[in-house]
């Protein structure tokens, strides 16, 4: 991808963009955490001191095993927002089921938005679609469905892409969906997690071996502890930009 | 300028659409080679090196110079035979390639099941529960072999070939058609693509889905090639040179560029103005989307400004890497899918930090030019028969 060097390189030269909560590892160039849509409704939910975040996803946003929950990002996003949101009540519910298409999803959506009624709802989808490969028209239409339906439901919407997963590169043709949530999240003036580029920019930078044997459980926790902290940095960030003439500049 | 790029002597008075020329067009065989290279880089999975990549500058990328180049160099090699031979024996020569190209193919398939197979072998790693769930096609092959055989199991990254299928085994009748009446032709072509964007027609895939390179869509491109070869790129060439159409490909090379920008930094996306990108997305690649065709066309405008057909340079040995392999084109282009899947090995089984991923670049590259070569020469020894070598005089000229 373009400029990979190049970030990798601001990356290595420049620490200092690295937030003052999460922990040092998590640490990406600053190009991949860019966004330029606001959160009008987080912005008010912050505002009343009470945070609903619903996470809907598939199996990329859990983790195997007893504390599999505990362990993935939804939860540690819940932590991460309440420590830098002192002061509101922050929840993070996580609708998630493995090997849902965003068709899916969108399917029990508006019970879920009912139950939930979040101030934000984050989308993580793709790779499925991805592998059962869906069609790429109706993979988009689908998106902008969900996000439709989510607005009209109150909740702002944050889209993630899919993991790099080093290993079924070659297996699981990302492109075409990665391209039109892209393009989906620009059209419709939502924020996109690129959850894909930032692995792989850890992947680059040696944070973290995504191909290797060695303690694969801890290592995977740690991969969605630090995407909970830039998913909330991503929010938090978001939000100061609906915020008029703050000057909350990095 | 005093000789306009494309444009050569008379065409041969016996026949209106005869090739123009017999002498083989060294950019042709030049950009088919860079553009064989730059697939090869795109198609390693995340390769840094895959940056410096057309795609990532503006909406075409080295596909559409690998279809629009075969394009015009079968109705060049193949027109000549039906000029010559006529129908029967072009056609027997056209089918004769598809049926070597599909021969690729399956082979090439046998060599990634064996890297799949190898490579889903020892994953196992929490992060990529769902992921794993793509092992399935390994698990019933009867199936899955005999979609693969049928053209309808195109594994990642191998859907150019049988485009290249489908479009060869059609082309005999539009060849003939194009030597008949070249524009009735180009305009059944454009029509039938026009109809296919209205009505969405493509062909299944299997499991699912539709051919990622539609071949309905992509044939105008392969044809417009085709027409070129034919004499259409004389009949162009007094719009390609004029100043204003230089003018415009160049702004619209600047707007693709600056849209593909805002991919990357998301911040600049707030100067698209809204009815913008309301109109481009999204960008069809299946279907060969118009914004995809006019900034090829658009490349194609200021590539002929810059480089004409006798520039001396051509002949160097600077360009000779990428003309050999162009020359070789479906040897070169199997060649470097198969080096795609040995440099994701190299990066799942050794490692994938940006040395390893220069080096794999540039080795595979290297690879692709020793093995042109070997290719030319063999060709070179065929040709001279079953004599001893040393009884033949001289040598004979380059590629086929």
């Amino acid at each position: 991808m373009m400029m990979r060097l190049a970030l990798v390189l601001a990356a290595l030269l420049l620490p200092g963009t690295a937030f003052a909560a999460q922990p040092a590892e998590c640490l990406v160039a600053e190009q991949q955490l860019e966004h330029i849509f606001p959160l009008p409704q987080v912005a008010r939910a912050i505002t009343a001191k009470k945070l609903d975040v619903l996470v809907v996803g598939a199996g990329s946003s859990t983790l195997p095993g007893p504390n599999g929950a505990q362990l993935a990002y939804p939860a540690r996003l819940q932590k991460a927002l309440t420590e830098m949101l002192p002061g509101v009540a922050v929840k993070v519910t996580a609708n998630v089921r493995p090997h849902r298409t965003a068709a899916a999803m969108v399917k029990t959506l508006k019970s879920a938005l009912a139950a939930a009624k979040p101030a934000l709802m984050i989308w993580q989808t793709g790779t499925v679609d991805a592998m059962q490969a869906v069609e790429p028209d109706e993979f988009s239409d689908t998106l902008e469905q969900g996000i439709i339906m989510a607005r009209t439901a109150g909740a702002d919407v944050v889209l993630v892409n899919a993991q790099y997963s080093p290993r079924t590169e070659s297996m699981i043709a990302l492109g075409t969906y990665a391209d039109d949530m892209r393009w989906v999240a620009l059209q419709n003036e939502v924020p996109l997690f690129n959850r894909f580029e930032i692995m792989r920019e850890w992947a680059d930078l040696g944070t973290f071996d995504f191909t290797g044997a060695a303690n694969k459980l801890k290592m995977a926790a740690r991969v969605h502890d630090c995407i909970g902290w830039l998913l909330a940095d991503l929010v938090t960030e978001a939000v100061k930009l609906g915020e008029p003439q703050t000057e909350g500049g990095r | 300028m005093a000789e306009t790029p494309l444009e050569r002597k008379p065409v041969q008075s016996n026949s209106h659409m005869a090739p123009v020329s017999t002498e083989r067009d060294l950019r042709l065989d030049l950009f088919r080679g860079l553009a064989l290279w730059l697939i090869f880089l795109d198609h390693i999975p995340s390769n840094a090196v895959s940056w410096i990549t057309i795609r990532n500058y503006g909406f075409s990328d080295a596909t559409e110079i690998f279809v629009f180049i075969s394009g015009y160099t079968a109705a060049f090699v193949y027109g000549r035979a039906m000029h010559e031979h006529g129908f029967l024996v072009a056609g027997a020569r056209v089918l004769k390639r598809a049926w070597q190209i599909y021969v690729a193919h399956v082979f090439l398939f046998a060599i990634y099941l064996a890297e799949i197979a190898y490579v889903a072998h020892s994953f196992d790693n929490p992060l990529y529960t769902e992921e794993m769930g793509v092992r399935s096609f390994l698990a019933n092959p009867d199936v899955t072999i005999i979609q693969a055989l049928l053209l309808k199991f195109k594994p990642v990254n191998m859907d150019v070939l049988p485009l290249y299928i489908v479009l060869l085994a059609w082309f005999p009748p539009v060849l003939w058609l194009l030597r008949r009446a070249p524009s009735t032709a180009l305009i059944a072509s454009a029509t039938f693509y026009a109809l296919t964007l209205r009505f969405g027609w493509n062909i299944a895939a299997w499991p699912k889905g539709v051919w990622i390179f539609n071949p309905f869509a992509w044939q105008m491109l392969f044809v417009f090639g085709a027409w070129c070869a034919l004499g259409g790129a004389q009949r162009l060439s007094r719009w390609i040179n004029s100043p204003v159409v230089i003018t415009l490909a160049v702004f619209y090379l600047a707007f693709a560029f600056s849209i593909a920008m805002t991919w990357y930094f998301p911040r600049l996306a707030v100067y698209v103005p809204k009815f913008v990108s309301e109109t481009i997305y999204p960008i069809d690649k299946i279907n060969l989307d118009v914004l995809r065709i006019l900034h090829f066309l658009s490349l194609a405008v200021i590539t002929v400004w810059f480089v004409p057909r006798s520039w001396p340079a051509l002949k160097s040995r600077v360009f000779w890497p990428a003309i050999i392999c162009g020359q070789h084109s479906l040897e070169t282009f199997c060649l470097g899918v198969f080096l795609a899947f040995a440099g994701h090995f190299v990066f799942t089984e050794v490692s994938n930090r940006l040395p390893m991923q220069v080096a794999v670049s540039v080795i595979g590259i290297a690879i692709m030019v020793a093995t042109a070569a070997l290719v030319s020469w063999y060709k070179r020894m065929e040709r001279r028969g079953p004599r001893p070598p040393a009884a033949m005089p001289g040598y004979a000229g380059g590629g086929a």
